[in-house]
């Protein structure tokens, strides 16, 4: 890595937003290919990552990461029409959303982007998703783990329903479903009939990372 | 004074001074168990949510029977009676039972940016007149006209008279006019809770409710920058956001004291959202959250009031830095950090209140509960010290005998 692409990576992993956004101009100003931007924000954001399982970082530095983030892919992906390459590789597919009947988003959003680097592919149904959303999404995203978000005490029921709607499709089969939010632990878990719950984003990561094997 | 009377006076008498004594860590008779909920006592009488928020007398019954039910030594009067207030003002902060949300569904706050980041100065130079015509006919429909309202700071002499054409204004007369039948409704909904609390106090039921009170980085994530611009301030906007800190505390004491001493308790409610492991560093909780935060308790403490600090979520990385204040003087609640390990860090300093976990309540079974109750009472309650609660209150899917066997458990268990 070159000492202006260390400059970048290491802005974006310190939380300097003005210096990363600098330096990430600077790059494609310079006629550095797009992709390659966006693969040393992958590099920088796999830092702020880490920093967050070890406690280092919260969700404070999260939001700006993925704030920054936002920025330079705004930047660069314009200028990505013509370029090479294709989508990085995954480790599997997730569908994640909140519970219908919950509008709560903060700890899905945190998941959701602690997956993405640590890649797998997400896709977020967003915040109140009815259970036949779910299961609609399922069909057509073929997601290997599908993870309920929830923060109030009306998602115990609202996961419980979702689970045993996705059981009446058939999709359950072959397919692993988490849940977490700021209430649930095993007993919501047993009630829910999920196959793990989650305490924290990382938590996610490791069932992830275990069910894909990833 | 009838006997039954007199043995309710005194019951009275006996709760309110075993809550008291509990919150200057003195041993007691026995553990109190305090009843506070948003909407289990609705379900428990089979009324709607939405009903409870706008019935003020099956709301009012509905109350009266969880507390004849579970016999608590405090119960904190629901607040959301305030559903044709909450219509009239067609508030959007939040949403609520039969309105956005189902009928029978608590109530969510909307987190959003209502102040963006660029007002900053023009909150801090001058919170009242930016409240006025421009943060308050954001959030809610009732308010829309005082953006006519005139700058009053900025007038004389005959500009003054001037000014007061704003008054002529349709926009401007509207929101009076609607403002005056909030004002009915919530007048109505505050005298409704009055007369509800002397009548539970001639059956032996002492209110543990009372003021109402914000951390002030809580406040500003909640009502002005949302919680992700907030957040974002932490970084970008650190001077600003420290500065409207300061000027927030200032602000949410005013009135407190005087409206806290009127309701007869001396009991000031605090939840706090914001500041709990994994929603902010360790130096930023230092920095952003707990000076503000800390202010607030030693101004309410000063004044003989008794802070009561819901620490939601788990708190644990923080029980170290959050003793710095009198002895014997507030109430520190705690959803999920573990009682035991706070008992050894703060019960010398404050009372702990909590924390039967939501699931338990909700999904457990009432010999579950029972054990976990004992636990609190003998370890947590040992010496004084303690109020036996939910984690957070008494979720509204509670189980009846789970909350049953929590309400007994008082009576079973010495500390």
């Amino acid at each position: 890595m070159q000492e202006n692409e260390r400059q970048l990576v290491d802005a974006l992993a310190d939380m300097r937003e003005e210096e990363a956004l600098a330096a990430a101009r600077a790059l494609l100003d310079g006629g550095v290919a797009p992709l390659r931007v966006l693969e040393l924000c992958r590099a920088g954001m796999e830092i702020v990552g880490k920093r967050f399982e070890q406690g280092e970082y919260f969700l404070p530095e999260l939001i700006l990461g993925g704030e920054m983030l936002e920025a330079i892919g705004a930047l660069a992906k314009p200028l990505l029409a013509s370029a090479p390459g294709g989508p990085a590789k995954t480790h599997g597919r997730v569908l994640i959303g909140t519970v219908q009947g919950d509008l709560h988003d903060i700890g899905k959003n945190i998941v959701t982007f602690m997956l993405d680097v640590n890649g797998f592919e997400v896709k977020d149904l967003g915040i109140d998703v009815p259970a036949a959303t779910f299961v609609a999404a399922i069909r057509e995203f073929q997601p290997a783990v599908v993870g309920l978000s929830g923060f109030l005490t009306l998602a115990f029921d609202a996961m419980r329903d979702t689970v045993g709607a996705i059981e009446a499709a058939g999709l359950r089969e072959g397919r692993r479903i988490m849940i977490g939010g700021g209430q649930v632990d095993e007993a919501v878990r047993a009630h829910a009939r999920a196959d793990a719950f989650g305490g924290n984003a990382m938590a996610a990561v490791a069932l992830c990372r275990e069910w894909m094997g990833a | 004074m009838g006997a039954s009377e007199s043995t309710a006076s005194a019951r009275y008498e006996a709760r309110r001074r075993r809550l008291l004594d509990q919150v200057a860590l003195k041993e007691t008779d026995r553990t109190p168990f305090v009843f506070a909920t948003r909407f289990w006592a609705a379900r428990h009488a089979g009324i709607t949510f939405e009903q409870q928020m706008y019935d003020a007398e099956k709301s009012a019954d509905a109350l009266e029977r969880a507390l004849l039910l579970l016999e608590p030594d405090g119960y904190v009067q629901s607040l959301y009676i305030y559903g044709p207030t909450l219509s009239a003002l067609d508030y959007r902060l939040m949403q609520w039972p039969g309105h956005g949300t189902d009928p029978n569904a608590t109530f969510q706050y909307l987190d959003r940016e209502y102040m963006p980041a660029q007002d900053y100065d023009a909150y801090l130079f001058d919170p009242t007149g930016y409240c006025l015509r421009h943060y308050l006919p954001r959030v809610a429909g009732a308010f829309e006209g005082l953006a006519r309202m005139p700058d009053f700071p900025s007038l004389s002499e005959w500009r003054f008279v001037g000014a007061l054409r704003a008054f002529g204004k349709p926009e401007l007369r509207a929101s009076l006019q609607r403002l005056l039948e909030v004002g009915e409704h919530a007048e109505a909904a505050a005298q409704r809770a009055a007369a509800f609390a002397r009548k539970m106090a001639a059956l032996g039921f002492p209110s543990a409710g009372g003021g109402f009170c914000k951390a002030p980085y809580d406040h500003i994530s909640d009502f002005l920058r949302g919680s992700k611009g907030c957040m974002l301030d932490l970084f970008r906007n650190k001077d600003k956001l420290l500065e409207a800190i300061d000027k927030v505390a200032e602000l949410l004491l005013r009135g407190v004291v005087e409206e806290t001493r009127a309701g007869g308790t001396p009991y000031v409610f605090i939840p706090l959202h914001w500041g709990l492991d994994g929603f902010m560093s360790p130096q930023h909780f230092q920095t952003f959250y707990w000076p503000g935060l800390r202010k607030v308790l030693l101004r309410l403490i000063e004044h003989e009031l008794v802070p009561v600090a819901l620490w939601e979520g788990d708190c644990t990385s923080r029980l170290e830095h959050i003793g710095d204040i009198p002895r014997g003087k507030a109430v520190y609640w705690f959803e999920k950090t573990d009682l035991v390990r706070a008992k050894a860090v703060l019960g010398d300093t404050v009372c702990l209140r909590g924390n039967v976990p939501t699931s338990m309540l909700i999904a457990g079974t009432p010999q579950e509960v029972d054990e976990y109750c004992r636990m609190l009472i003998t370890k947590v309650g040992k010496g004084g010290g303690f109020i036996l609660d939910g984690a957070a209150s008494i979720p509204d899917e509670a189980r009846t005998e789970n909350v049953l066997a929590m309400a007994r458990s008082v009576h079973k268990y010495a500390p």
